[in-house]
């Protein structure tokens, strides 16, 4: 079969222009739509406040206001310590997400055991349950043990992901048995074959996860407000909420060069590897 | 003696039994991190929940007693707690839908374009990457209702444009066009990849057998072959459209006068403001059934009917 | 008036030269095999037909009317794919209908549930499950109707795959390799199941295929495509016999025919150090090649002289003997293809004798077309050629 002739659909529009155009005006428009809000981040945050106010559609600022709205956001939003916050947590939590979930993956993809099953009724249990669910007895955990406003509190829950136990089974259950019978004709222990067979060949699957969880745990509002009080351990999402509280009027300019200060990072890296992002949901859709 | 018979047996001879054995305990270790965690993390803290929502706990107020229903009872004539419920399920039943049919409808466009694609993917699927609550406040400048852009553009045409996010005949309608906003991407990409799954061969037999428009290609091929993966985003986005909380926490705070309640937002007020952990407990057991009864619902009725191979 | 009529296909991909100017006729009833090396711009040629491509160049004439412009849909011709390409959520019953249904019920009328409220059509379903009926039956598949594609073997899918293509009595069959999925057995077993349909059917049939010998023993004629070029198109026997060019004699026959580089001079034929008894047209001294079938190489008695050779490798295939022989002189394989009696005695590293029947060689000019050589007189002495 040839590869490379045209799908029906697209040899159609080469013949029919009309039909690839409105389609492309479609996605414009839409593309439009959905870049609007960017657009006005970026416009506002540059905008002094009476400029903000009288002139909503221009977006070109008369007077490049930038400096004194970064400024003054970056006075107010501990910008550096917002963002190791971000990156130590969900680089921990990270961590110990696939430094539990491999070998247990492994355990029940390859190996046999009785509890096997019972493993996968508790991921498939594990998978309902959100940390909303169990963010109040956690909370009181937490409390009473005075490990309120730490690390600890911001990481520990999370250590856990069903997810990633369930995205890695998938994973390894399509890996070939003969690897590791290669290996253990090899000699090597099991923690052996774990360690230098089966986490360097889970790189795909581990990429497409460590995107997930790092997008999901930076976006993560809900269990930081729970946990944290204190500014010096606050997330992004959270010190975003500071500053939106200490920042009581509406300065707008400067409210927008917080926006983009806070959401910069994390844009320029999807940005940046934005196939690996695309292909990390794909996987966990496609695996679902 | 004992060592020269150790040595005498050759290691081969460990009986299949006793490697059956070894291989069982060694599975154990390896898994046993997870499970310790899974016990401390979700298994325990669902039955703290459970019975916690059989209590009227409150935090910072020493002792408690075991209350039996009366929480429950108490829920279904707390209004707020109803409003909470009619919210999130009128913000899902916008959100959810209109999130999978933009989703699908894009992923359509994208795929029957040849070029561009990857800056169209970029586009649509950068509000799911970028930070919800950044996002938020970006969404309540466009909705201020004298400086922002989207009321400016009505008055252009005349049209008076409403409060959106502080008049509570529009509040949740402003909150599920973010909510939409921030999904379609995420759905786009979900189908995109059932899209590039469907064998092409399937479109060329279409073709020959008759199907000359579009749609009935996609009648007879897309469709049906998406079945998966519609069924996956269905469940993905409703859940997620039932776990609706940063916008609220962050524009909107439940009001004006509750009409921007929802579900997560009345059980953070509840356990964490007013520090009512057992009230707060028994209005997430009601949350967990729901999600729970809506998994089980999508993946046991539609799942049969959805996978071919 | 031919069934089928393709005029200078010309077709590119991305500057690519896939088909370059193919034109080709089938005749009413005709079962044509469209072969060769994969690559080479058949099922370019065949989607092209079937109007699942557009040509650059070149027009489609089916039954007499020009066909170039039409959509796929509407040109009245069925295709059996690689693949098969069933519809999975459907059963057996229902793939067979589609096509059916298709031209038969309106768009409203094919919605899933509603469709069947829509009056007035009670009549044309029956007509179509009779119709697929009939057909499940003549290719004994009807016990299969309510099963799903995922359920079926690949015997089973293919014998679907057919059902739903003839339902419709199109005007054209194309076939693009429907037996590359199926195990050898099945496969051989397939060929004759498909040529007693065509020739029940009638249809012309166009039949793509890499194998050659699929295509030889299936086909009323065989159209040989190299490189987007249709070199020959001739019965089965003519292109083995008779190949118009050096690729087609190449592709075709198991094992492959042998080629040597000859010279031809003043008309008369050299190879190596022999001179053959053949006469080109052409007197200027050019280099040529020379092709042989196995079949036509023999040892050659004691009495005979023949080529000085060396056997390096015997094949045994129970019926027949291949002998892999290096010619001492120019150090070229030939391949002889002798019955077991005529090798008995013969190992690997012997010397041996090869005589080839010259009336059954083959000369190819330097472009590859085949040039026409008539005996002189088989002269095999070991002369030396002059110059």
């Amino acid at each position: 079969m040839s590869t490379n002739t045209l799908s029906p659909r697209a040899m159609a529009a080469n013949r029919w222009p009309l039909g690839r155009v409105s389609r492309l005006a479609l996605l414009l428009f839409g593309a439009v739509l959905f870049l609007a809000p960017y657009v006005f981040m970026l416009s506002v945050a540059g905008k002094a406040q009476s400029e903000i106010f009288t002139s909503a559609l221009t977006l070109i600022p008369e007077q490049f206001y930038y400096v004194a709205n970064f400024t003054k956001a970056l006075s107010r939003v501990p910008l550096a310590t917002l963002l190791w916050n971000g990156v130590l947590v969900c680089g921990l939590i990270f961590f110990f997400q696939v430094l539990i979930a491999i070998p247990c993956a492994y355990a029940m993809a390859k190996l046999k055991f009785r509890a096997a099953r019972l493993m996968m009724v508790l991921v498939m249990l594990g998978l309902l349950v959100p940390i909303h669910a169990t963010a109040l007895p956690l909370y009181v955990a937490f409390s009473s043990l005075s490990l309120l406003n730490s690390y600890t509190a911001l990481v520990a829950p999370f250590s856990i992901s069903v997810f990633a136990i369930f995205m890695f089974l998938q994973f390894f259950r399509a890996m070939p048995d003969d690897l590791i019978h290669a290996a253990r004709l090899d000699g090597m222990s099991e923690l052996g074959i774990v360690t230098r067979v089966i986490v360097p060949n889970a790189w795909p699957a581990v990429t497409a996860f460590s995107i997930f969880s790092v997008v999901a745990h930076w976006n993560d509002l809900y269990w930081p407000l729970v946990v944290i009080s204190k500014q010096d351990y606050a997330t992004p999402p959270l010190g975003l909420m500071y500053f939106r509280a200490a920042e009581a009027g509406d300065d707008y300019g400067a409210l927008m060069a917080a926006t983009m200060i806070i959401t910069l990072p994390l844009v320029a890296a999807f940005l940046f590897a934005q196939k690996r992002f695309v292909e990390g949901i794909t996987m966990t859709g496609l695996k679902g | 003696m004992a060592n020269l018979a150790i040595d005498a047996v050759p290691r081969a001879r460990k009986t299949a039994a006793a490697h059956e054995r070894s291989e069982a305990r060694t599975a154990w270790l390896l898994a046993l991190p997870a499970i310790v965690l899974i016990f401390f993390f979700i298994l325990l803290p669902v039955v703290a929940v459970v019975f916690l929502g059989f209590t009227n706990f409150e935090l910072g107020m020493g002792k408690f007693r075991f209350v039996g229903f009366e929480n429950y009872a108490h829920l279904i004539n707390d209004r707020a707690f109803r409003k909470a419920l009619w919210n999130t399920t009128c913000y899902t039943a916008i959100v959810a839908p209109v999130s999978i049919v933009l989703g699908l409808g894009v992923a359509l466009l994208i795929e029957s374009e040849t070029t561009a694609r990857s800056f169209f993917r970029t586009v649509y699927f950068l509000p799911v990457a970028s930070l919800i609550v950044a996002m938020a406040t970006v969404w309540q400048y466009l909705f201020h209702p004298t400086i922002g852009p989207i009321n400016s553009l009505l008055a252009l045409v005349g049209i008076p444009g409403p409060n959106w996010l502080a008049a509570s005949g529009t509040v949740l309608y402003s909150l599920s066009i973010i909510g939409v906003w921030q999904s379609v991407g995420f759905n786009m990409v979900l189908f995109l990849a059932g899209l590039t799954a469907i064998p092409r061969e399937l479109y060329a037999a279409a073709e020959v057998d008759g199907a000359r428009s579009s749609l009935a290609r996609f009648r007879l091929v897309t469709w049906p072959m998406l079945g998966p993966t519609t069924l996956f985003v269905t469940t993905i986005s409703i859940i997620n459209s039932v776990k609706v909380f940063e916008t609220v926490q962050t524009l909107t705070q439940g009001g004006p006068n509750h009409a921007s309640e929802v579900l997560l937002f009345s059980i953070y007020q509840e356990g964490f403001i007013y520090l009512r952990v057992g009230y707060a407990s028994s209005m997430t057991v009601v949350f967990l059934a729901i999600l729970v009864m809506l998994t089980f619902l999508q993946y046991n009725v539609l799942d049969r009917r959805v996978h071919y191979s | 008036m031919s069934a089928l009529s393709l005029r200078g296909i010309t077709k590119s991909f991305s500057g690519n030269a896939i088909l370059k100017g193919v034109s080709l006729d089938v005749e009413p009833g005709e079962f044509i095999a469209l072969v060769g090396p994969s690559g080479c711009g058949k099922s370019t040629l065949l989607r092209i037909l079937a109007g699942l491509d557009h040509a650059d160049e070149g027009e489609i004439v089916i039954g007499g009317e020009d066909m170039s412009a039409i959509a796929a849909a509407d040109r009245n011709i069925a295709m059996v794919f690689q693949s098969y390409a069933l519809y999975p959520h459907l059963t057996a019953g229902q793939n067979i209908a589609v096509p059916l249904a298709m031209r038969r019920l309106s768009g409203t009328q094919r919605l899933p549930f509603i469709g069947s409220l829509v009056p007035g059509q009670r009549a044309t379903r029956a007509a179509i499950a009779r119709d697929v009926g009939e057909m499940a039956k003549s290719l004994r598949i009807d016990h299969l109707l309510d099963r799903k594609p995922g359920q079926m073997s690949g015997g089973q899918r293919q014998r679907v795959a057919l059902a739903r293509a003839m339902v419709r009595q199109p005007s054209v069959f194309l076939m693009d390799e429907p037996l590359s999925n199926l195990d050898a057995n099945l496969r051989v077993h397939a060929r004759g199941e498909i040529v007693e349909l065509h020739r029940r059917a009638g249809v012309p049939t166009v039949y793509v295929t890499h194998d050659q010998a699929e295509a030889l023993s299936m086909a009323d004629r065989v159209a040989v495509m190299i490189g987007g070029n249709l070199l020959q198109l001739a019965s089965p026997q003519v292109i083995y016999d008779d190949p118009a060019h050096i690729e087609v004699a190449r592709f075709v026959g198991q094992p492959r025919i042998n080629v040597a580089p000859a010279l031809a001079e003043n008309g008369i034929v050299s190879f190596g150090d022999v001179r053959l008894g053949l006469k080109v047209p052409d007197a200027s001294r050019t280099p040529v090649s020379l092709a042989i079938r196995p079949e036509f190489v023999r040892l050659a008695d004691k009495a005979q002289n023949g080529l000085a050779a060396h056997v390096e490798r015997i094949e045994f295939l129970g019926s027949e003997v291949t002998l892999y022989c290096k010619l001492d002189a120019i150090g070229e394989i030939m391949i002889a293809k002798l019955t077991p009696a005529e090798a008995a005695g013969v190992s690997a590293g012997m010397p041996v004798s090869l005589s080839l029947s010259s009336d059954k060689a083959l000369i190819f000019a330097e472009d590859g077309r085949r040039i026409q050589a008539g005996p002189v007189s088989i002269d095999a002495t070991l002369e030396k050629a002059h110059g």
